[in-house]
């Protein structure tokens, strides 16, 4: 088996890897190394921007696991992201504990939390779930509010600086590095949670619950550990979103991040791990150019402009692709691929 | 006792209105099985539209109305037309998406139209003084009672005498034998959406005479989907039992818990804490049809 006559795969784990070529593992060193020298040269407001990104790539893969394998759509996910938000500033701000521990514990909470409301998921699917999971969004930011003494209430609640092992993450470069870690390893984690036996049964249950069943997957277990997995996903991008503005309060988890969550893994693809990375990337590149344009509509048409061209675009963005392009960048990506794969001969692209 | 007949009163009449908004939710979804996650944000728009026709423009009540409903059936045309049709047998996630997109565009431009102003038109609807008894029925409620109660009886007109209606009816109950019988199920489909609009936009116009037209409106598309669950979501009956229950509950329970809990606004969340219950307990509802499923 040469190289450069084809790739071959001779085994079963060559089959699988998720990197199968020296040239894939090449562009991910590429990445990498673009990705962790990047702060060296960028601002601030781009360093922000990025973080931002990583955090919601994180979230989306959660909500990717959830929706986009499973099949059970939530549009709670700014509620869950809440609760491991919270948890984990709580634990910081009232009982001291270090960050590093405050993180995970975070994202139980909000795996718990996903749990315990993806119990009607056993009974009812579709729009009955829709509508549980955007009640579990208000009742969720509800007792946060309603739990002063605890959470600061609608006051706020400020939260430490974190630290890890003696380094204060206190500039945006160091947290960036944080962010990109976690965000590397969440998207490692995702795409291999899905190729375990959990991710072929969230396929089954989500192409057709009944047949699961039948074939014996257990519909009680695997949409429980999916909403589980999902919500520790939000638990993670919550707790590092909070952390970064050194500030909880519920004005950061607005009912229309859920939206725009879902939105992302839209515009990215359903069931692809890659898709929820193109997707996140995209919508919070959509936000970037809506906010550089704000000022100069505001001032060209009236004041409300900008507000209103951020509500418009998204879901105009939404719309059409939902129109025109309903599998997503990631599937456009692949043709792209598959174009320049086969070219001079491309006159037919294979799905 | 006259304190939670009073808050059973003004729950009904406001009940009255939510089952409205319900109803338009509850026909696309019958004949289009469409969940239209954007019924609040018609409305909102409604809400707005009254002001415009009310205030700036200082048409009668008559004309506004009329002018709103105008609007209201171009809108439901627009929408249908432009963002339903093209979805047409796709999955329930891709629809329902499409329809909160839609919902925040409309929100989009209320903000950008209106500011996302609070604009007040009280007393400029007629008013109307009742008093049984102690209780005094405020005069907002009682008018969005006699208007909701009047378009829920032409809307059951519609259904049993007119040949749409009976078409929509069809449709609802099998939309292969309709096309086969050469009725179009698209104009069905536009029909409904027209429908759906006009109530909402009715609806806006009744809330915000009560408490003035904001973008909170579009809130009260929740407090909608609280109740079509909660009557079942494919039954126009169940929305209207749904949404008196709900008001009332939403009213009484207010009115009485309020105060004990420092922060308020149980009346915000308590709509979902039933949806949950309902959803938990009883899936389809109180008229809704249980949904057998084959592979």
């Amino acid at each position: 088996m040469g190289s450069g006559s084809g790739t071959f795969h001779e085994n079963y784990a060559q089959d699988m890897a998720i990197f199968r070529t020296k040239g894939q593992w090449g562009v991910l060193f590429a990445f990498l190394i673009v990705l962790f020298v990047c702060p060296l040269f960028s601002s601030d407001r781009i360093l922000t921007i990025l973080t931002m990104m990583g955090i919601a790539v994180i979230s989306v893969h959660g909500l990717n696991i959830l929706t986009g394998y499973c099949g059970q759509i939530s549009i709670g996910h700014a509620g869950f992201m809440a609760v491991g938000g919270y948890t984990s500033a709580i634990l910081c701000a009232k009982l001291g504990f270090p960050f590093w521990v405050a993180l995970p514990c975070g994202a139980l909470a909000a795996g718990i939390a996903g749990f315990i409301f993806g119990l009607p998921s056993l009974k009812i699917k579709g729009f009955y779930l829709i509508m549980a999971t955007i009640a579990a969004h208000f009742i969720i930011i509800w007792t946060i509010i309603q739990l002063r003494s605890i959470t600061g209430g609608p006051d706020g609640l400020s939260v430490p600086t974190p630290t890890i092992g003696g380094i204060v993450l206190s500039s945006k470069a160091n947290y960036f590095y944080l962010v990109m870690v976690i965000t590397c390893l969440a998207t490692l984690l995702a795409k291999n949670i899905v190729r375990t036996r959990a991710g072929r049964a969230f396929i089954a249950i989500r192409d057709n619950d009944l047949a699961a069943e039948v074939m014996g997957i257990s519909l009680w277990s695997y949409k429980l550990q999916a909403f589980f997995i999902g919500c520790v996903y939000a638990g993670v991008a919550g707790s590092l979103l909070l952390h970064y503005f050194s500030f909880a309060s519920t004005d950061q988890f607005p009912f229309m991040d859920s939206v725009w969550y879902l939105g992302m893994l839209i515009v990215g693809g359903m069931g692809s791990t890659t898709g929820a990375i193109f997707g996140a990337v995209a919508l919070k590149l959509l936000d970037e150019l809506v906010t550089m344009a704000g000022p100069v509509l505001s001032a060209a048409v009236a004041p409300q402009a900008a507000a209103s061209l951020a509500l418009i675009s998204h879901g105009l963005v939404i719309i059409i692709f939902l129109i025109f392009e309903p599998r997503g960048l990631h599937h456009r990506w692949e043709m792209i691929k598959a174009y320049f794969r086969l070219w001079p001969f491309s006159h037919e692209v294979l799905e | 006792m006259t304190f939670f007949l009073q808050l059973v009163v003004t729950g009904l009449a406001l009940g009255m209105i939510y089952a409205l908004i319900a109803i338009g939710f509850v026909i696309i979804l019958k004949c289009s099985e469409v969940f239209n996650i954007a019924q609040g944000h018609f409305v909102l728009i409604g809400g707005y539209l009254g002001y415009t026709f009310l205030v700036p423009l200082g048409l009668p009540i008559w004309a506004a109305l009329g002018m709103a409903i105008a609007t209201a059936i171009i809108m439901g045309l627009a929408i249908e037309r432009l963002t339903l049709r093209p979805l047409l047998g796709q999955p329930v996630l891709a629809v329902v998406m499409v329809t909160i997109a839609l919902a925040t565009v409309l929100g989009g431009l209320a903000t950008l139209l209106w500011g996302a102003e609070y604009k007040a038109y009280h007393g400029l609807l007629p008013t109307i003084t009742l008093k049984i008894g102690t209780i005094s029925i405020p005069s907002e409620s009682l008018i969005g009672l006699i208007v909701s109660v009047i378009c829920v009886v032409l809307l059951m007109l519609l259904f049993r005498y007119t040949k749409i209606g009976l078409a929509m009816r069809a449709t609802a109950e099998d939309l292969a034998v309709v096309q086969s019988v050469g009725i179009r199920a698209t104009t069905v489909y536009a029909v409904s959406w027209v429908i759906a609009c006009v109530v909402g936009v009715i609806g806006g116009i009744l809330l915000g005479g009560v408490s003035g037209a904001n973008m909170e409106l579009a809130e009260i598309g929740l407090k909608a989907f609280a109740v079509v669950l909660l009557g079942g979501v494919n039954s126009i009956g169940g929305a209207i039992v749904g949404g008196i229950i709900l008001g009332m509950l939403e009213n009484v329970a207010a009115g009485y818990l309020d105060p004990l809990l420092p922060g308020g606004g149980l009346a915000k969340v308590f709509p979902f804490i039933v949806m949950i219950i309902v959803l938990i307990f009883r899936p389809y509802g109180l008229f809704g049809l249980t949904r057998i499923e084959r592979i």
